[in-house]
C-alpha cells in the first residue's frame, strides 16, 4: 500500500475516521515513549518527583488504549474495511496493545526507582542499565517512526536490533549475578535492578511486535514468529 | 515472542566454572519453517480443483461495442466463484456467456472459446437447450410462472416430459428442500407462487433451477432485491448447495462476495483485473485496482 495512504476514500469521512484512530495512535506512542525515556531518567538520576509523574501518565495511556479500541471496533462494525484498511485497523489494535504494556513496564522501572532510591547499592548497577535503557528507547522510537511513515523496510531494520537488547540482558543479568555472588549485602538491590532490566527486555519485544504489525500492515503477510530473514525477503518482494 | 537469553542457572554455572565472561552468542533457532505455513497462491489452490468451467482469451461485443475483452479464467468445480466490479463492468455479461443467454440479444458476437467440462459451449453441435438444463440460471428479480408453487418446481420435468406423479412429488420436496422452503410451503403448494414474500419466491426459483439437477447455477444478484434476513438464508443456502453444484455468483455487495464465494474475480472495464482466493482478495489483493475497488477508493 502506498506509504501512510488512509485517504483517497469515496467516503470522505471515512478517510476522516481512520487518520483519525491513526493520529490518536501516534500520539498515544509519544506518550507511550516519553513515559520510558522519564522512567529511565528517574531511575538513573533517583528523581522521585519524575518517577511518580511516570506512574501517573499511565492512567492516560490506559484511556487511549480504551478508545483507540472503541474506535476499531466502530470501524469493523460500521465501514467492514477490506485489504490494507482492515490491515491498518488490525495493525492498530495489535500495536495498541504492545504500546499499553509497554507503558506498563516503564511503570515497573518508575516503581523500581523509587525502590532503589532508599536503598545503598553500587550505581555501577545501573551502568549497564542506562545503556540498555537508551537502546530500547530507540528501539521503540524507531519503530513508531516506522509506523508513522508506514514504512516496512525500516521496520524489518528495527526488528533486527531487537537481538541487540537480548545480549544487553543477558550481560547484565551476568554482571548482577556477580555482584549479588560477591557480597549477599547486594541480593536485594541487585534483584530490583534484574527486574529493571526484564521490563527493558520486555519492551524491546513489544517493540519488535509493532515492527511485525508495520509489515503486515504495509506487506499484508504475517511475519510474527519468524526469522529476520524471512522479514527481510518479504520486505524486498514487493 | 523470541527470547534467546541465557538462563540464571547458566549463568551461575558460567561463572563459577571460571571467569568466563564472553557474551552468550548462542542463538538457538525459534523461526517457524516457514514451508511449513501454507501460502494461498491461488494458482496452487487452483491445480488441486477439478475444473468445471474455463474461458480462453474470450471477447464479446454487442453490435461491435467491446463488452468483455480478453478474459481468461478458470471456474472450478463444486466451489462458489463471485464475479465483483461496479456497474457496467461486464461482470454479468460475463456470467450470462456460460449457459448462452446472449444468444437472445441480437448484434452480440464473441471469440474465443468457452469451456464447460472441456466442451466447448459454442460449438455448433452443442444443444442449447441441454446446456442451460446444465448450467441454470437465478436472477436479481424473483421470477416464478404464474402457477402453483408445486407447478414451478415441477415445471423442468414436465418439459422433459416426465408424467409419474410419484417421481415428480419426490423431486419438488428434494427441491424445495435443497432451497430451504419446505417446511415454509409444505402445507400450501397448490398455493400460487406470487403469493409468496420476495425471499421465499427467489428461494422457490432456486429449488426450480436444481430440480432439473444442473452442474453448474449462476446467481445473477440473487439477493439484491430481499431484506437482509432473506439475504442471509440465500447465502447459507447457497453455502448448502455447493456440495452439489458448482455456484457462479454475480454481486455489487462486496461483504456478500467474501462471505460466500470461496474465489473472487474483480473485473473492470471488461477486463479482468484479478481472479484469487477469496480471502486473499479481500486482505491482501495483488492488484491495486483491486484494493481501490474493495476499500472504496477513487479509481
Amino acid at each position: 500500500m502506498a506509504n501512510g495512504a488512509v485517504n483517497q476514500h469515496i467516503s470522505k469521512q471515512f478517510d476522516d475516521e481512520l487518520e483519525n484512530v491513526r493520529a490518536k495512535v501516534l500520539a498515544m506512542g509519544g506518550l507511550v515513549e516519553q513515559q520510558l525515556n522519564n522512567a529511565l531518567k528517574s531511575l538513573i538520576d533517583g528523581d522521585i518527583d519524575l518517577g511518580k509523574a511516570v506512574i501517573e501518565t499511565e492512567v492516560q495511556v490506559n484511556s487511549y488504549d480504551v478508545s483507540i479500541d472503541q474506535e476499531c471496533t466502530k470501524i469493523l462494525a460500521r465501514r467492514q474495511p477490506a485489504a490494507s484498511d482492515l490491515r491498518l485497523v488490525m495493525a492498530i489494535t495489535k500495536t495498541i496493545t504492545d504500546l499499553e504494556r509497554v507503558g506498563d513496564e516503564a511503570e515497573k522501572i518508575a516503581k523500581m526507582g523509587l525502590v532503589l532510591s532508599d536503598k545503598h547499592g553500587p550505581k555501577s548497577y545501573y551502568v549497564g542499565i542506562n545503556a540498555m535503557g537508551n537502546l530500547v528507547s530507540r528501539l521503540l522510537h524507531d519503530a513508531l517512526d516506522a509506523f508513522a511513515r508506514m514504512d516496512s523496510k525500516k521496520a524489518v531494520e528495527v526488528a533486527g536490533k531487537e537481538a541487540e537488547s537480548d545480549d544487553q540482558y543477558g550481560a547484565i543479568l551476568r554482571q548482577l549475578i556477580t555482584y549479588m555472588m560477591e557480597d549477599p549485602r547486594n541480593i536485594s538491590g541487585a534483584l530490583d535492578a534484574v527486574w529493571v532490566a526484564r521490563a527493558l527486555e520486555r519492551i524491546g519485544d513489544h517493540s519488535r511486535n509493532i515492527c511485525e504489525n508495520i509489515i503486515y500492515l504495509v506487506e499484508g503477510e504475517d511475519v510474527r514468529h519468524t526469522s529476520i530473514k524471512h522479514m527481510e525477503e518479504i520486505v524486498s518482494d514487493n | 515472542m523470541q527470547q534467546n537469553h541465557p538462563s540464571t542457572a547458566k549463568i551461575i554455572e558460567e561463572i563459577e566454572e571460571s571467569a568466563v565472561t564472553e557474551p552468550n552468542t548462542s542463538t538457538t533457532t525459534h523461526a517457524i519453517d516457514m514451508s511449513s505455513i501454507v501460502k494461498t497462491d491461488v494458482d496452487a489452490k487452483l491445480a488441486d480443483e477439478n475444473i468445471c468451467i474455463e474461458a480462453n482469451n474470450f471477447n464479446l461485443f454487442y453490435s461491435g461495442a467491446q463488452a468483455l475483452k480478453d478474459i481468461s479464467l478458470t471456474i472450478p468445480e463444486k466451489r462458489v466463484t463471485a464475479f465483483i466490479g461496479p456497474s457496467g463492468c461486464g461482470k454479468s455479461t460475463l456470467l450470462r456467456c456460460f449457459n448462452r443467454m446472449n444468444d437472445l440479444i441480437d448484434g452480440v458476437t464473441t471469440e474465443g472459446t468457452i469451456k464447460l467440462e472441456g466442451n466447448d459451449i459454442f460449438d455448433k453441435n452443442i444443444n442449447v437447450a441441454d446446456l442451460r438444463r446444465r448450467v441454470g440460471m437465478v436472477f436479481q428479480k424473483p421470477n416464478p410462472f404464474p402457477k402453483s408453487i408445486y407447478e414451478n418446481v415441477a415445471y423442468g420435468l414436465r418439459i422433459q416430459g416426465i408424467k409419474d406423479r410419484r417421481t415428480i412429488d419426490t423431486v419438488v420436496e428434494k427441491s424445495l428442500r435443497g432451497a430451504a422452503l419446505w417446511d415454509e410451503v409444505k402445507d400450501r403448494l397448490e398455493d400460487l407462487a406470487m403469493g409468496l414474500s420476495g425471499g421465499q419466491q427467489q428461494r422457490l426459483v432456486i429449488a426450480r433451477a436444481i430440480a432439473i439437477e444442473p452442474e453448474v447455477i449462476l446467481l445473477d444478484e440473487p439477493a439484491s432485491a430481499l431484506d437482509p434476513i432473506s439475504t442471509l438464508k440465500i447465502e447459507e443456502l447457497i453455502y448448502e448447495l455447493k456440495d452439489k453444484y458448482t455456484i457462479v455468483i454475480v454481486t455489487h455487495n462486496m461483504q456478500q462476495a467474501a462471505r460466500v464465494s470461496d474465489y473472487t474475480a474483480y473485473l473492470y472495464m471488461g477486463e479482468m483485473i484479478e481472479f484469487n482466493d477469496t480471502s486473499t482478495l479481500f486482505t491482501n489483493p495483488n492488484e491495486k485496482m483491486t484494493e481501490d475497488y474493495i476499500t472504496g477508493r477513487y479509481g
